[in-house]
């Protein structure tokens, strides 16, 4: 399951509403990751661009990834502006044993990081300001250099 | 006709061109000045598949995005 939410994520609400779609699931582990607005370099938030068709698809292979090892994930990202301590990313797997819960979590989170379609923009001093020093190239980009 | 999206932060408007192939586009952006800071680090999506190479026909109505670096979380 993939959720976009505008402005920020209701953490409470979101984990508690997973937790309840899958408790007679019979797994046996559920490992959310949480991510949150931190303060730095005198930033006020951080704001949001999506490109869902694409995300979407990145989201569908990591679904099977998931499937072929009896494990499913979901994930809650926000679009536009989220706020100090606020959070705009949640991901989670539900597996029947952790270990493989623990690990999938470390791969998708990472994957998401180098690959889903999503821009990160600093809000300081009312501006809008693309964080490319923190962002990552997509693997494969260049070809049209 | 297709159509070139720039995604997130690239500041500039679709484009619609007559084109058959990647490597058409590539020498049309080549020399658009504001394109020079993103083409080294933007990957690029037809039909909303990322592609690996400009070896790719393309037919009228196909889309391509360029995506720049992304940082989702």
């Amino acid at each position: 399951m993939l959720k976009l939410y505008d402005g920020a994520l209701n953490v409470p609400k979101i984990l508690e509403d997973w937790y309840s779609e899958e408790s007679k699931s019979n797994y046996g582990a559920y490992i959310p990751f949480v991510g949150t607005v931190r303060s730095e370099d005198g930033i006020d938030g951080l704001s949001f661009d999506i490109y869902e068709p694409i995300l979407e698809n990145w989201f569908k292979a990591w679904q099977e990834k998931a499937k072929a090892k009896g494990a499913i994930i979901k994930m809650a990202h926000s679009r536009g502006d989220v706020m100090l301590h606020e959070s705009s990313y949640i991901a989670c797997v539900f597996s029947p044993k952790r270990r493989v819960a623990l690990e999938f979590i470390d791969e998708f989170v990472e994957d998401f990081k180098a690959s889903a379609p999503i821009w990160k923009y600093d809000l300081k001093d009312g501006k809008r300001v693309y964080a490319l020093d923190r962002s990552t190239a997509i693997k494969g980009s260049g070809i049209l250099a | 006709m297709v159509r070139v999206e720039f995604l997130g932060p690239i500041q500039k408007d679709a484009l619609e061109l007559e084109i058959t192939n990647l490597t058409e586009l590539a020498t049309i952006l080549q020399v658009t000045p504001e394109m020079a800071e993103w083409l080294e680090n933007s990957a690029v999506a037809v039909n909303d598949t990322l592609v690996a190479s400009l070896d790719v026909s393309l037919k009228d109505g196909d889309k391509i995005s360029l995506l720049p670096p992304v940082c989702g979380g």
